[in-house]
């Protein structure tokens, strides 16, 4: 956790990964503006987990595409200590690179000196337990093999932050739970912060220190919730379960007042 | 706790799962036996050439048409073949026109590869002279050979003019839907990690696009060799060197079948030849690195 102290920014932005401030967003419609995100506040303390849970329509990507620095918000500050790393649904690998490759290339637009890339990105392969894919294809490498090169180029980049865009999202259950054991373990080891968006409670409460519940159209912080469930925990352990339980019912109340006018 | 001890169990077997999620779900590649390859690629042009050959010989033998100034038999062609192989002018034929027509095609590289890239990403630009530019690919480069031989003269840079105008729309439309074709994904991907500007066209735009590009590059040569052929046919001039159409328009002159079908031969040789020495195997390997080919 004392990690980003170094690097951050000469202002108060030591204490926060990423600080939204009343961020608003809002897209032309054909009918006058339309409004996604409608005063966001939100923190993430340095070294902290926070998942991101919200229906369709809440404007969960929107968001990261603001905190990522690709989109501009409409209203509201949003500062983060310096650029986030980001990781999609699809490994969003280049396919005419090797997987070392792939990390080499982040890493050289990171300014790494060149004799120092091949090293760091082996390093980078072994901490997600991907030794010998070095000099694979993408196309010759599973699902879940991807998404942890993925993980892997996104941590080349060194950032505070790791944005997470419903990453598991199209694996296979087995895969999916070891890939969250990975992730907590690498979160560990690292120290990186981490902002994680889900539609799936379940993730979201075994993953998360904090779960923060987004509300539809427009996009609102509904309600937040801290877990403090030990780590390393399962999925299917009940303090999960049960917390998930109360927050599935949070979000029902949620989607249904959608369908009531 | 009880549950801790078993947590901490699985944890260490952690990675063995994920190994044995690896192996299962990766396939090994496989290499071709050279038998099929055999049975499967190469036999069947080999059969086909056969036969038409087959079938000439046998218009000839059998006297369904036997005025050699329209139909030679393959022994003559054969014999010219021969012959200009002995004079030693055979390969000169070849080299006047392949070294044309590659030159002419590495110029059309050159200027069809930032024209594509400013069409792709600049809009104004692509509202211009987009449509134009896939428009010119329908029109016959020989439409361009009068023209050029009034603005340029009966001389080399004729040659080359019709080659640019016949390949520099494919290459620069290539590359234009090459670039339409990258996945906005690979694009955003890119900006956050740092690749924008041209860093983001060198690393991300340029190699994302190369099998349009290289689609283009491949249509492009056609597109030249043929332009090429058209203007020796009909700017033959002997100061400019015999190349291979000139080759056929002398044949025609000298109403020596023989001579006309080896030109035609030659020119669809060279232009195979080409294709399966340069471009197809281009196109092979930047598919099959990107697992976009695969075996059937």
């Amino acid at each position: 956790m004392a990690t980003s102290t170094t690097l951050a920014k000469a202002d108060e932005s030591v204490a926060h990964a990423a600080r939204l401030d009343h961020v608003s967003k809002s897209f032309p419609g054909p009918s006058g503006p339309q409004l996604v995100l409608d005063d966001i506040s939100l923190d993430v303390a340095p070294g902290e987990f926070v998942t991101l849970l919200g229906a369709s329509g809440c404007g969960k990507s929107t968001l990261l595409n603001l905190v990522a620095g690709l989109d501009r918000p409409t209203a509201g500050s949003l500062t983060t200590d310096g650029r986030p790393a980001l990781m999609f649904q699809e490994h969003a690998l280049f396919p005419w690179l090797t997987a070392g490759k792939n990390i080499e290339l982040a890493l050289k637009l990171r300014g790494v000196a060149k004799a120092e890339r091949p090293g760091k990105a082996r390093e980078l392969l072994e901490l997600v337990r991907l030794k010998g894919a070095y000099g694979k294809r993408v196309h010759e490498l599973s699902g879940g093999m991807r998404q942890r090169v993925a993980l892997a180029r996104a941590l080349a980049q060194e950032s505070k932050l790791l944005l997470m865009d419903e990453p598991f999202a199209a694996l296979d259950a087995i895969t999916r739970d070891v890939l969250h054991d990975e992730l907590t373990r690498i979160w560990a080891e690292t120290g990186v912060s981490v902002l994680f968006v889900t539609h799936n409670v379940r993730e979201a409460v075994r993953l998360a220190q904090r779960v923060v519940l987004l509300s539809s159209r427009p996009g609102r912080i509904a309600r937040e919730w801290t877990v403090d469930i030990p780590q390393p925990r399962r999925i299917e352990d009940a303090p999960v379960a049960e917390l998930s339980l109360g927050i599935t019912e949070v979000l029902r109340e949620e989607i249904r007042r959608h369908g009531q006018h | 706790m009880a549950s801790t001890e078993t947590k901490t169990t699985e944890r260490t077997g952690l990675a063995g799962i994920e190994a044995g999620l690896d192996a299962l779900e990766s396939t090994a590649a496989r290499r071709t036996p050279w038998r099929q390859t055999f049975t499967e690629k190469i036999l069947p042009p080999v059969i086909a050439v056969a036969v038409v050959l087959v079938v000439w010989q046998a218009l000839i033998s059998l006297k369904i048409v036997d005025d050699p100034t329209k139909l030679p038999s393959p022994g003559a062609v054969g014999d010219q073949f021969a012959e200009s192989w002995r004079k030693g002018e055979l390969l000169g034929y070849i080299w006047t026109s392949v070294s044309r027509g590659l030159l002419g095609f590495a110029f059309a590289l050159l200027i069809g590869t930032p024209l594509g890239l400013l069409v792709a990403r600049v809009k104004f630009v692509r509202a211009a002279i987009g449509p134009i530019l896939s428009g010119l690919q329908s029109l016959p480069s020989v439409a361009w050979v009068p023209p050029a031989v009034i603005w340029l003269g009966l001389n080399n840079s004729m040659m080359y003019a019709v080659i640019l105008l016949g390949a520099v729309p494919s290459i620069a439309n290539g590359l234009v839907s090459g670039v339409d074709q990258v996945p906005p994904l690979f694009l955003r991907a890119g900006r956050t990690m740092g690749a924008t500007g041209l860093k983001g066209v060198r690393h991300v735009l340029l190699p994302a696009a190369l099998p349009g590009y290289v689609a283009g590059m491949k249509q492009g040569w056609a597109f030249s060799w043929r332009s090429l052929m058209a203007a020796e046919i009909i700017a033959s001039f002997p100061d400019l060197g015999v190349g291979l159409g000139q080759l056929l328009e002398n044949g025609r002159n000298a109403l020596d079948m023989a001579m006309v079908f080896e030109a035609i031969l030659l020119i669809l040789f060279v232009g195979i030849a080409i294709d399966l020495l340069i471009f197809s195997p281009l196109e092979r390997w930047v598919l099959r690195s990107r697992g976009l080919l695969v075996k059937s």
